[in-house]
């Protein structure tokens, strides 16, 4: 049975990776996962200096999902080379994905710069899509203009292939998608959160000190699956979907509507190994349907 | 070591209004020290996120952990409904515990922040003045910190019982002083603590609460502002699930 699968040139054991900003650089997660089982590591956005992110709180619960609005706390790409890449050169077996974050086009460019000579980075994935910082993030990859250019810029500094991450805040996504991939782009994952509130009714205030936050969880993975589809059916180049996943069966939904690869999200923060439990059911899921290469089902669903 | 299991439910019994015990046996026994806590997770699977609940007995001979929180919304009033037999899932031990030193020691609790100092206060030994803060005179735990305790003072809100108002008013009407104060409880109360031992030049542990998600240190959802520059983000936020929830009073903005 083959898993493995390639995108931009780069191989995957497999096709099951852990989502930006919910499992860090895989430390924490260490304890509870073989990181050396997964796809990818896909590390935590990082920037050219530190950023402290938001004031707390930064999480609320809603029904079947949750809001964040972290805000991009990183240590910056300096400490992240050094520290996190370091961390990360024992996992021979698993690609590392970087998320790289910047406030402009020449504060990603730094940071795309300074990843350039690390042999550990196996590819870029381009933030253009967080809901919870004021400039950069989600400014970028609201405007197909802005995604084209951007996607350009960093395209022409990048060693690695490079992912752009697009927002699900817009009012057709296949228009962002189309924009990057003429922007250079390697490939594509959608989606990121969806900009969402929550009031306490009691304190008649803001759950979130930002008012706003990212929502994810299974109550946003139909809409994600939706968009996936949408984006395998205008881009020619390959999707990572991500959204919602919390089980192999919704993994095996996002690869038959067109990704290449899945990230796991929010189910890490309720069950640590949710990761390696997924990659375990699409597997048993290819052994019952006598299914000899996941790539056979890549985008199967028309 | 961190474990998530299916914990059996030994017990559970209401200790005041809205206030719960719950005996949970559980692996997590086995490794849990004073200050740290478990996330128990909810049974409806619309609730994703572990509630983080302070750890209060840990009794390592019966493998049992005693839980005592507050029904403060729908994922405690679950909680509140478990009863024995009943499982549910928890992750744990999480966090750093209250270092135990030596000498004489005044632990301090608030409200929800009286449950973690119990087992604190029998580890610690003999000389332990227990000083604990309640709403009215529904004085849960407060039985068990006359025993445990070499002296329990008590302060409540309404003056029903013991001091009329904080536990900073009770450590200052009683001059106490030691060599090392414990605190845990709403952030106004762990500053008041926190000044109180500055004033005194005691050396003075505070327990930071904070909303959670991971609860292991990866998501950065939980953090507290940190004087000095932390180890992961090297900015100026510490994380409460992982690099706390205890820490010196000294080392955070309070």
């Amino acid at each position: 049975m083959n898993t493995k699968v390639t995108i931009a040139g780069v191989e995957f054991q497999n096709p099951i990776m852990e989502a930006s900003g919910t499992f860090g650089s895989g430390m924490e997660y260490s304890e509870f996962v073989d990181l050396n089982k997964l796809g990818a590591v896909v590390t935590k956005g990082v920037a050219n200096v530190p950023w402290a992110g938001n004031p707390t709180p930064r999480i609320a619960e809603v029904s079947s999902g949750m809001l964040n609005a972290i805000g991009l706390q990183n240590p910056g790409v300096e400490v992240f080379c050094e520290r996190d890449l370091k961390f990360l050169e024992s996992f021979k077996d698993t690609r590392v994905l970087v998320n790289v974050c910047g406030h402009s086009a020449e504060e990603y460019i730094e940071v795309v710069d300074r990843l350039a000579s690390e042999k550990r980075v196996d590819m870029l994935e381009i933030n253009i899509s967080c809901p919870n910082v004021k400039e950069g993030g989600i400014a970028f990859g609201q405007d197909p203009k802005a995604v084209e250019e951007i996607t350009r810029l960093v395209k022409a500094h990048a060693k690695q292939p490079i992912v752009m991450k697009l927002s699900p805040n817009v009012t057709d996504i296949k228009v962002m998608a189309k924009a990057a991939e003429a922007g250079g782009a390697d490939a594509i994952s959608l989606i990121n959160t969806l900009t969402g509130m929550k009031i306490d009714v009691e304190r008649q205030n803001f759950v979130l000190a930002n008012k706003t936050g990212g929502m994810s969880g299974p109550a946003v993975h139909p809409i994600a699956v939706r968009m996936v589809y949408e984006c395998a059916n205008a881009v020619n180049i390959p999707i990572i979907g991500m959204g919602g996943i919390s089980t192999w069966e919704d993994a095996v939904e996002m690869i038959l509507a067109g990704a290449t690869a899945v990230s796991i999200g929010t189910a890490n923060f309720y069950n640590p190994t949710a990761t390696t439990d997924i990659l375990q059911g699409v597997i048993n899921y290819m052994e019952r349907k006598k299914i000899d290469d996941i790539n056979d089902i890549i985008g199967i669903v028309k | 070591m961190k474990i998530k299991e299916q914990a059996e439910v030994i017990g559970q019994k209401k200790l005041a209004e809205g206030v719960y015990s719950l005996l949970l046996k559980t692996t997590i026994s086995a490794y849990a020290v004073p200050g740290q806590f478990i996330s128990i997770f909810s049974n409806d699977g619309s609730k994703l996120l572990p509630r983080p609940i302070s750890i209060c007995e840990i009794d390592k001979e019966n493998g049992t952990l005693r839980v005592v929180y507050r029904v403060v919304g729908k994922g405690t009033t679950e909680f509140s409904s478990l009863t024995e037999g009943d499982s549910v899932e928890v992750m744990g031990p999480l966090g750093n515990g209250f270092p135990l030193e030596p000498g004489k020691a005044i632990v301090v609790g608030g409200g929800i922040g009286v449950p973690p100092m119990l087992e604190l206060t029998k580890q610690l030994g003999n000389d332990v003045v227990a000083v604990m803060g309640y709403r009215n005179d529904d004085l849960f735990l407060a039985d068990e910190f006359i025993d445990a305790a070499s002296e329990l003072i008590v302060a409540t809100d309404d003056g029903s019982v013991g001091v009329h108002g904080t536990v900073v008013d009770a450590m200052k009407e009683n001059d106490l002083v030691a060599d090392v104060i414990y605190a845990c409880g709403p952030k106004p109360m762990l500053k008041g603590v926190a000044e109180y031992a500055a004033a005194k030049n005691i050396k003075c542990y505070v327990s930071m609460e904070e909303r959670m998600a991971c609860g292991v240190g990866a998501c950065l959802g939980c953090v507290c502002e940190s004087k000095e520059k932390d180890d992961h983000s090297h900015v100026n936020n510490k994380r409460v699930c992982k690099d706390g929830p205890v820490f010196l009073s000294t080392e955070v903005v309070l």
